[in-house]
């Protein structure tokens, strides 16, 4: 143990001994036994949305390529999902599509605006404003979540975009990210920006939106992934399955699991690397965004 | 140390409302109906509703189920938080360590963290289910009879692992990014005074990296007790009755299932002054932080 963590950070010309290490192997050993925990079981699970039900109903979970691998997803994509009836995953994941897009831009249009008024205006209400919105971070959706839901069914909102994506922006992550943000803009942009006449929306447009341009793109990909992983408030708010989420139609595979003979291994699975797929995506692709944007937001 | 500010009348409010306007309608109205309710008992038909005082609150507190569910969600919370942390540190310090491949452990560690928890859940039936699951068969290797959604302490099993494996991405991308943050001097220096490794991670790297620690129990905890919702509902599929739940579950069930208005209104009130409690230590911590960088 000692050995290994003592290979931190090299000095070059310290090392006197030509010997071979054992620390960076034990290092290497660890760090692929972690990657390997992460990994496998999503590995298993993809493997096994390339069987047919009888094969992994018989021999269990599956650990090499099927051949049901184009079977499985194109029922999943297109036919009504045994499971459900009419549904099928075209429409699911179009759902989760504008759940996720629909979530990222409402919060970071209401939250920017929100924070462009307490941080650069001085007006009565800010304090209040600024408490009244911070407050919200108390408070999971999860917490609440029978008298948001009867709110919600109160206005009618019941199996619309607006009941899905609406009430989940009302938190402030969005607000404090942002302003944390133009609180680090130099003073002497806004003092330039008066100097030369341009007003407050002028330079919000002009100046402070331009700025904040890799800010919005990591806190875009950081709601896009919430908002498309959202399982509970859909599960409650959509009952009609035109209007059924990925995430949310997890929840139909387990109703129909229980109950039948062979279970539809496969499919489930499909459906489950369907509704990782396109977050994992953007998370790797723009990993570098992503990590600043999740470790910068909560300082 | 102000901000120059623009000193308009009607723009900030204009600018303001969208998310007011929000923040009121789905988050102080439905805040303010959980406590209301819950002074309140309503018929199972919401006809009618009756003020009972503090009842609820006393019906929740002395039932032994929720004190049950109260008791697993402590242990719950404490092994999630305790195993998701402690692995997530040893592969952080790995990763940071090494000067092979270090990006690519990185991207192969962290993008868990993308994965809904319900999709995690629905990942750990399959893995531990009990005619296909590998890991049933790898328990009765050990003489371990796993039965998921029969024994309760063996579905409880599977909830804990399955939703450390979950946490530790998360973890992971804070203790590297703690880790990478401290100075390369700090690091020389502590490498010239002090030989051993296992000494010099505790004596160096771990006080400075216990802001991020501290932060990141704060995240777990919550994590445990509310984020873990879906991986909890896909893995007692439908069938809470004998299995293992957390305080948050509850809420939901009374609420949705049991049609207890004002028990379900209590619980949440109970969980929002534990959240509230939490959140007073995390900023207390967060004030530290701030002088420590």
């Amino acid at each position: 143990m000692s050995n290994a963590v003592s290979a931190a950070r090299p000095l070059a010309p310290v090392t006197r001994r030509p010997t071979f290490k054992w620390g960076p192997v034990f290092d290497h050993a660890i760090l692929i036994a972690g990657s390997a925990f992460m990994l496998v079981p999503v590995y298993l699970a993809f493997m096994t949305s390339t069987h047919d039900a009888v094969t992994v109903h018989t021999g269990g979970v599956q650990a090499l390529p099927g051949g049901s691998l184009v079977d499985n997803y194109a029922t999943v994509m297109f036919d009504g999902l045994g499971f459900s009836g009419a549904v099928n995953g075209t429409t699911m994941m179009l759902n989760s599509l504008i759940l996720g897009l629909g979530f990222a831009v409402g919060k970071i249009v209401l939250s920017m605006m929100a924070a462009y008024a307490i941080v650069y205006f001085r007006f009565p209400l800010a304090e209040f404003a600024f408490w009244a919105i911070f407050v919200t971070l108390l408070l999971p959706l999860e917490v609440r979540i029978l008298p948001s839901y009867e709110i919600v069914q109160s206005m009618g909102l019941i199996n619309t975009y607006t009941g899905l994506i609406v009430p989940l922006v009302a938190s402030a992550t969005g607000t404090f990210f942002f302003r944390q943000f133009f609180k680090s803009v130099p003073d002497e942009l806004i003092e330039a920006a008066r100097i030369d006449g341009a007003g407050p929306l002028k330079f919000f447009l002009d100046i402070l939106l331009p700025l904040s341009r890799t800010m919005i793109a990591a806190i875009f990909i950081i709601m896009f992934v919430y908002g498309w992983n959202q399982y509970l408030w859909p599960t409650l708010i959509t009952t009609n399955e035109d209007y059924f989420t990925l995430v949310r139609g997890i929840k139909q595979i387990i109703q129909v699991w229980v109950g039948s003979q062979i279970p539809e291994y496969g499919q489930a699975m499909a459906l489950a690397v369907l509704a990782m797929l396109p977050p994992v995506i953007v998370v790797v692709v723009f990993q570098s965004w992503f990590i600043k944007g999740l470790t910068e937001s909560d300082k | 140390m102000d901000k120059v500010r623009f000193g308009h009348s009607i723009v900030p409010y204009l600018f303001l409302l969208p998310q007011m306007a929000v923040v009121a309608v789905f988050f102080y109205l439905p805040a303010g109906e959980a406590v209301r309710s819950s002074f309140f008992l309503e018929d199972p038909f919401g006809f009618s509703s009756t003020f009972v005082g503090l009842d609820n609150y006393a019906d929740v507190l002395s039932s032994t189920e929720y004190r049950r569910v109260a008791i697993f969600t402590v242990w719950f919370t404490v092994l999630v938080a305790l195993f998701a942390l402690a692995i997530a540190l040893l592969l952080a310090v790995k990763a940071d360590t090494v000067l092979r491949g270090a990006k690519t452990y990185r991207t192969l560690l962290m993008w868990v963290y993308a994965i809904a928890p319900p999709v995690a859940g629905l990942l750990g039936i399959l893995l531990f289910d009990q005619h296909v699951g590998p890991f049933v068969d790898i328990a009765s290797w050990f003489g371990w009879n796993l039965r998921i959604g029969v024994n309760y302490y063996d579905t409880a099993f599977a909830m804990i692992a399955t939703a450390v494996w979950y946490q530790v991405a998360v973890n992971f991308i804070f203790f590297l990014s703690g880790l990478q943050s401290i100075p390369r001097a700090v690091r020389e220096a502590a490498l010239i005074d002090c030989r051993s490794g296992l000494r010099r991670f505790f004596t160096v790297t771990l006080p400075l990296l216990t802001p991020t620690a501290f932060f990141l129990l704060v995240i777990n905890v919550t994590y445990a007790l509310f984020d873990t919702f879906g991986l909890i509902d896909l893995m007692t599929k439908n069938e809470p009755g004998n299995n293992p739940v957390t305080l948050v579950y509850k809420v939901f069930l009374d609420g949705f299932r049991g049609n207890d208005l004002g028990g379900s209104s209590a619980q949440s009130v109970i969980l929002m002054i534990v959240v509230f409690a939490l959140t007073l230590v995390q900023f207390r911590f967060m004030e530290r932080r701030v002088h420590y960088a």
